[in-house]
């Protein structure tokens, strides 16, 4: 009989909603040992397939058997600049453990008994953040006359800054908002990333000789071809699926009927759970309903209810989504997560209309039920609204976390910069490089909406073609 | 982002109308007319958009006016020279499409009056011929009377109580205006009410308007939505579709909601403020 699964501890649900703090308090080491014993030692390790970086799974479980959590670090470290991070969101059950040999063949997600690579690789990231390790430098002097500017510091650009200041070239990166991370700033919550987590790996890339410059827009601020012109031998766009989008349903301009970005902006990245010591104000309904079933709903639901909470309302939140709990694109640890804090779930419903009072504050959603027809583009089935199945659901706020579409501040004001039809960059699947030579894309901007370590995988696609490109120069 | 120069161009009753001259030689170089920056007065503050009012290119500077009205704005007329923001990004919004129109009415409310100063002088510079129309309440809020009078070919000061100019609103001044004589283009920016009244007045008389939104806005960068409005019956973000739309095709009750959306935050937060000095 095989050992099983070791489960991390955790903050009990009643503890967690009363703060941000992280839920997951991850292995210790007994528990890491156990996990990382349980592996099987495949000879062709398929969770490798499964990571879009290319981790060395086995490798690393394997230093972990031998104790060797240094060796383990580095391991990871060649592939990935991010354990700490990558460890805390990555979507593992459809990744690495989805491939893992112990999920069952065909499941849409990994089984149980798959290794539970992702927290093994928090561990071993936390011990080398708790050590200072530093992996070795491997600078060419042949790039270090270089200067490549990244636009972006959410995962993309992070992670090609790392891969092209560890080989010397200069890195400057640029950006809009007045914090570096991006989406894992302003989007995920601290519960899932606690800020000195991130701000210890963007810390590492200073310390690799990156800079990073806030408050500037590529595209308003200054240009492609000023970036060109000021030295700057090669440019990466990380630039994000920066724009919300919308049900197009009436009402949906009323007052306290947000978008997940704007929510979770005001309070991951403006600290409105801190109002008003913090000067951004949220407001808070007594009975929120977040419309979608992402990791974006599941962030914004888990963070509104603790807003209710913290501030003495009954946690009423619901998350509405329009097809059933086994479509639902959340990983499944998020989801497990919401029910045990007490998020209420509403399957194949899809909402209407938005109802307000005179006041234009929204008092109801008005709903149809769905049931599932056949599978779309997407190969998940398609929910079909039953006529005359209306009903109405008390609503005083709303969050909308259905999805983003490409910011297109940068590429309208870059006509030579070729979008498809979603407004996303189009580049070379080879090199990750866009219409306008020596300008490199990754992550969100590319392709959709996507993973933090999707972006990553990209993003060190392109760094490898950037080397080439001012290799060349 | 360094404060070189501050000036308080009006104190009346606490309500001050700041100038700030800030250091942002990348804003200065890029920025022009009806365009607007995002700032953070300190690290907890929040973000909040502010028209670029002047610049000097030469200096690097910016020229930002707001008058102390909410929370944020009180907290930034804290600020002195030699003081730094926290955060500034722009420019941000499309340029107002500066060409020769022919004949445009500027009218310009409240702190309105500072942002319609630079639409002025560029339309003025594009062969326009301007008139002008500024209010306020009364004297004691009336700001840039001097340098619009310079940009503007005609010009009338209106205070709703009569204590200077002319007795009554801008847009009646407007509607007198445009039923004498033919104008072009009407360009308004001052408090809801009256660029909701400017764009119905000149809608009925057959004159385009343009309007300048000041929607609450988070990042300003496009990626929130908290400042999106419908316009001509579709949603539109006021940071990166705006700030400027055509006055008739606004939905101005939804804006005025909107921008109610955190007003007893506000007061409480004013209030444990007070409750502090």
């Amino acid at each position: 009989m095989r050992e099983r699964p070791q489960k991390p501890k955790e903050l009990s649900p009643q503890e967690r909603i009363k703060s941000f703090d992280e839920v997951i308090l991850g292995y210790i080491e007994e528990q890491v040992l156990a996990e990382a014993k349980r592996c099987l030692r495949c000879k062709n390790p398929a969770c490798i397939a499964g990571c879009p970086v290319g981790i060395d799974i086995k490798k690393f479980i394997l230093q972990i058997v031998d104790k060797d959590y240094g060796g383990a670090y580095f391991t990871i470290r060649q592939k990935n600049d991010f354990a700490s991070i990558c460890g805390r969101v990555c979507p593992a059950e459809y990744q690495c453990r989805k491939t893992c040999v112990l999920t069952k063949k065909g499941s849409p997600f990994c089984s149980e008994e798959s290794i539970n690579i992702h927290f093994l690789e928090r561990f071993v990231g936390d011990y080398g953040m708790q050590k200072a390790l530093e992996a070795p430098i491997e600078r060419d002097e042949k790039l270090a006359k270089f200067k490549v500017a990244v636009v972006g510091s959410g995962p993309a650009g992070l992670c090609c800054a790392g891969e092209l200041a560890r080989r010397g070239v200069k890195v400057v990166v640029f950006e809009a908002l007045h914090k570096p991370g991006g989406v894992l700033r302003y989007g995920i919550p601290p519960f899932r990333l606690p800020r000195n987590i991130l701000d210890y790996e963007i810390d590492y890339l200073k310390k690799l000789g990156v800079e990073l410059i806030p408050n500037v827009i590529i595209g308003r601020t200054k240009t492609l071809d000023e970036l060109f012109k000021e030295g700057f031998s090669a440019v990466f766009l990380g630039l994000g699926a920066g724009t919300p989008g919308f049900l197009g349903i009436k009402g949906e301009n009323l007052c306290n009927v947000y978008s997940a970005n704007e929510f979770l902006t005001r309070v991951n990245l403006m600290s409105a759970f801190k109002f008003p010591e913090s000067h951004t104000p949220i407001n808070i309904g007594r009975q929120i309903i977040v419309i979608g079933g992402g990791n974006t709903a599941m962030d914004a639901a888990r963070a509104a209810l603790r807003l209710q909470k913290m501030n003495g309302i009954t946690p009423d939140t619901s998350v509405f989504y329009r097809r059933t709990e086994v479509e639902m694109p959340a990983r499944r640890l998020e989801i497990e997560h919401a029910k045990e804090e007490g998020i209420i779930f509403r399957f194949l419903v899809q909402p209407e209309e938005f109802i307000g009072n005179d006041a234009g504050f929204v008092q109801k959603l008005a709903c149809l039920q769905c049931q599932l027809g056949e599978p779309d583009e997407s190969g998940r089935r398609r929910p079909i609204a039953i006529k005359g199945s209306d009903f109405e659901a008390n609503c005083d706020l709303a969050v909308i976390a259905i999805g983003l579409k490409a910011n297109e501040v940068l590429t309208k004001a870059t006509a030579e910069l070729k979008t498809d039809k979603y407004g996303d960059l189009v580049v070379d699947p080879e090199t990750m490089e866009t219409s306008i030579k020596g300008v490199y894309a990754g992550g969100d901007i590319v392709g959709g909406e996507g993973t933090v370590i999707e972006a990553m995988g990209m993003a060190k696609k392109a760094s490898e073609a950037i080397i080439k490109y001012l290799e060349t120069k | 982002m360094k404060i070189l120069n501050k000036q308080v161009l009006t104190d009346t009753g606490g309500m001050k109308i700041t100038r700030l001259d800030v250091l942002a030689p990348d804003i200065a170089a890029k920025a022009s007319p009806g365009q607007f920056v995002a700032l953070m007065g300190s690290e907890e503050g929040e973000r909040v958009p502010l028209t670029i009012v002047d610049k000097d290119e030469a200096k690097g500077a910016i020229t930002l006016i707001f008058q102390e009205a909410g929370f944020t704005t009180r907290l930034l007329g804290r600020l002195n020279a030699g003081d730094s923001l926290y955060a500034l990004v722009g420019p941000l919004g499309h340029p107002t499409e500066i060409k020769n129109y022919g004949k445009i009415i500027l009218i310009g409310g409240g702190v309105g009056i500072a942002e319609i100063l630079p639409v002025a002088r560029a339309f003025k510079k594009a062969g326009n011929r301007i008139a002008t129309i500024i209010g306020a309440r009364n004297k004691d809020f009336l700001i840039l009377e001097d340098e619009l009078k310079e940009a503007s070919d005609e010009f009338c000061v209106t205070t709703d109580d009569g204590s200077y100019g002319r007795k009554g609103f801008t847009t009646e001044v407007l509607a007198e205006l445009l039923k004498n004589t033919k104008y072009d283009l009407v360009y308004a920016v001052g408090p809801i009410p009256m660029m909701k009244r400017a764009a119905k007045v000149s809608a009925e008389l057959g004159v385009r308007s343009i309007v300048s939104l000041n929607a609450l806005m988070v990042d300003a960068t496009g990626m929130c939505g908290c400042c999106r409005v419908h316009v001509a019956g579709q949603t539109r973000f006021s940071c990166i579709d705006g700030p400027e739309f055509d006055g008739s095709d606004v939905d101005w009750e939804e804006l005025e909601k909107r921008n109610r959306v955190y007003e007893d935050k506000e007061k409480h937060i004013c209030k444990l403020y007070d409750s502090m000095q």
